[in-house]
């Protein structure tokens, strides 16, 4: 058998080479040089300070401030060093009790009398981080937040309209708004009146 | 049901289509090469194969050992305890990519490219090398040399894997995917929130782990994580990397055996149970509504379609948590990886475990109209089918036995999360994984203890080399055996007789084996759940 050590050493070492270490570093350049945003973590600034990443959602309880999915990330919620989801089953009491504790704390602030609030506010996305909501989701909060900032509800609806982001070819995918922008830009609106 | 999945299922399997016929024609060019200078027979090239595998077991298990003293590990992670290390080199070795752990928590950057990444080109290769062979063994005429393995390895690696990972990364780092050696990004949110982003060399994995059918992710949440997966986009690439391979090989083996109707017979039989299994999950998905464990834009449907086509190849990446799927939404994924990742399955080991079927079958089929079993010319005797009885049985034994001992282990049965059968789900599901070298999980069960550590680790080495060898024993025998000409008793393989023999030869082993198995855990939990969901 020994005479088949060396080469396997020998290929294993090369290979590592090339997709271990050349491979990465020139993605790694490729990403720098032609899609430094992206490649960086898509981070956001306001005003010069890094306030997040567009992909990672983070937690919102403010009522002026639309609110994302559940999040059941090790620690604390949107934890992004601890992603994953509660992996409970349908069948688990704690998934039931969960989903009524939420759907109580959503009517408090939120109209239900129209219509109950959306599964997906209910139960928690699967990475914990999921940055976007669907449009079902956000129309559900408009009245809210038009309340707590004082501004009309169209005024919201105009601006979950204007950041919609669309299903690929209709057909893959949710049409959704990304949480984070769509505060970034209702902040931004009430700055200026 | 909504049309909308029935037309994402359609759509998909024609983009595949399109992709892997062309990839077909570029593997069978490498699959015959023009020189066949130092081949060797089906006994050099598995002694090669192990001992490249210990090799590699080694290297990566000490790297993740010492990762906590080694450059490129900004976030100062320590070194793996030593049955993670065990369970996580192996894991990666074998193509499985179960992982115990934690990718954002506890693996540096550099373990990660040099090791685990490293291991996602290489094990894939090893599965398409093993399939070369096989392949191979149909067009020798009694010499009995199936190739080299040295060079298949170098040849998959480089012309295959390494330039359509390169464009893939591309499109994931545009889609959102990063690709950076910064330490972790620490962001106070606009409401508040201290946030500690973690980023890394994603999408260089990401792209390999999608085409090597591993399944490994950078971090915890696998293609659930937006930085892994951030776009319904990059969501299909991803589905369609993973089963571009296995798709592929079907196709080149059509063109290896001169008679391309006998890559289609096998593409369409793995094409027909994908689809069943497909469309049984949206209708179980789209009666629950469930959206726990599901990202919002994946919604059911990609989040069924990625389900099954994860565990149809033995990829095991998810998008959406398995656990947390219906209880019938939740046997599909588990019922795929028993039926013995064949449908469609991992690189190359999805083709040689059907072409295992294909044998089962002829077999059968020739017992019941009393002619000699040969399968493309070549006679299938009692040896074979002891080589194919043993690569068939090796996984529902361990899968079984596995779940059997896990069940009265305190240590096992502790690290269950949800109570009643769901809990044995997710014991069983461990297995089967392991066992088929799937790597996904019904991820409640806290698996990082040292029971399931080694019992999936040795699960996951005896399921890769229980099929492994004998695939290459038995395409040692069949390349030292003359291609006899095709005659009036020949019993045809490719036409829609067959097809359907086929599929229904592989559900019918799966399901005898596991239908105990499966009664007592998704079934029971189906028959029993409360229906609570109806005030929601």
């Amino acid at each position: 058998m020994l005479k088949y050590f060396w080469p396997s050493l020998k290929n294993l070492a090369w290979l590592t080479l090339i997709t271990g270490i050349a491979y990465p570093l020139f993605l790694w350049a490729m990403g720098a040089l032609l899609l430094p945003s992206q490649a960086k973590g898509s981070l956001v600034e306001r005003n010069g300070v890094i306030v997040g990443s567009l992909l990672i959602g983070q937690e919102f309880l403010d009522s002026k401030y639309f609110q994302g999915r559940p999040s059941m990330t090790g620690s604390f919620p949107y934890n992004p060093m601890a992603s994953g989801g509660s992996n409970y089953a349908g069948s688990n009491p704690a998934q039931k009790d969960s989903m009524v504790a939420r759907r109580n704390r959503l009517c408090l602030e939120n109209d239900c009398s129209l219509a109950p609030p959306p599964r997906e506010l209910l139960e928690a996305s699967a990475s914990g981080l999921d940055p976007e909501i669907s449009l079902r989701a956000a129309r559900f909060q408009v009245r809210r937040i038009a309340k707590a900032r004082g501004i009309s509800e169209a005024e919201v609806a105009e601006v979950i309209k204007k950041n919609a982001i669309y299903s690929l070819w209709n057909l893959y995918g949710t049409d959704r708004v990304n949480v984070l922008q769509l505060n970034f830009v209702l902040d931004q609106i009430s700055k200026k009146e | 049901m909504d049309s909308r999945p029935i037309f994402e299922l359609v759509l998909y399997l024609l983009l595949l289509l399109c992709l892997a016929i062309p990839a077909g024609l570029w593997i069978q060019k490498i699959i015959t090469p023009r020189k066949e200078t130092s081949w060797g027979d089906w006994k050099i090239y598995a002694k090669s194969l192990i001992i490249f595998h210990a090799v590699g077991v080694l290297f990566l298990y000490a790297l993740l050992r010492l990762q906590g003293l080694l450059p490129l590990n900004p976030q100062g992670v320590t070194g793996l305890s030593p049955d993670l290390a065990f369970n996580t080199a192996i894991s990666f070795v074998t193509n499985t990519n179960w992982q115990a752990y934690s990718g954002e928590a506890s693996i540096s950057y550099l373990a990660q490219m040099v090791g685990l990444a490293v291991q996602n080109f290489l094990s894939a290769a090893v599965g398409i090398a093993v399939a070369f062979a096989l392949m191979r063994a149909f067009t020798r005429q009694g010499d009995g040399l199936i190739g080299n393995f040295y060079e298949d390895i170098r040849n998959v690696v480089l012309r295959i894997l390494l330039p359509v990972s390169v464009i893939a990364a591309l499109a994931l780092i545009y889609w959102g995917v990063p690709q950076s050696f910064s330490p972790a990004v620490s962001v106070q949110g606009i409401q508040g929130q201290a946030q500690l982003l973690p980023l890394g060399p994603v999408a260089s994995q990401e792209a390999i782990k999608m085409l090597g059918t591993n399944g490994g992710g950078f971090f915890n949440a696998n293609s659930a994580h937006p930085f892994e997966n951030p776009t319904p986009a990059s969501n299909l690439l991803q589905m369609l990397l993973i089963f571009l391979i296995p798709a592929g090989l079907t196709f080149a083996f059509g063109r290896v055996v001169k008679d391309k109707r006998q890559g289609i017979a096998l593409f369409l039989s793995m094409a027909i149970l994908f689809s069943i299994a497909a469309l049984l999950l949206f209708h179980f998905e789209g009666v629950a509504q469930i959206w726990e464990g599901k990202e919002t834009r994946f919604g059911l449907w990609d989040s069924s379609l990625f389900a099954t086509i994860t565990t149809s190849a033995s990829c095991g990446a998810v998008n959406a948590m398995h656990s947390s799927l219906s209880a019938f939404g939740g046997m599909i994924p588990l019922l795929l990886m028993q039926l013995g990742e064949v449908v469609f399955g991992g690189t190359g080991s999805g083709f040689y475990g059907m072409i295992l079927f294909v044998l089962l079958a002829v077999f059968l089929a020739g017992l019941m109209v009393g002619r000699t079993p040969e399968y493309l010319g070549k006679k299938i005797g009692p040896y074979e089918m002891k080589m194919v009885a043993v690569a068939i049985l090796v996984t529902p034994l361990l899968v079984l036995i596995g779940t059997a001992i896990a069940v009265c282990v305190p240590l096992a049965t502790g690290a269950v999360l949800n109570p009643g059968p769901h809990g044995l789900t997710e014991i069983l599901y461990a297995f089967s994984s392991a066992a088929n070298n799937n790597g996904s999980a019904f991820a409640g069960l806290s698996a990082n203890n040292p029971f399931y550590n080694i019992a999936l680790g040795l699960c996951m080495w005896f399921g890769r080399f229980g099929v492994i060898l004998p695939v290459l024993a038995i395409a040692g025998s069949f390349a030292s055996k003359k291609r006899a000409p095709e005659s009036a008793g020949t019993l045809p393989t490719h036409g829609p007789l067959f097809i359907l023999f086929l599929c229904l030869i592989v559900i019918l082993v799966g399901a005898l084996t596991y239908f105990p198995a499966l009664a007592l855990s998704p079934i029971a939990e189906a028959l029993s759940e409360s229906h609570f969901m109806g005030g929601f």
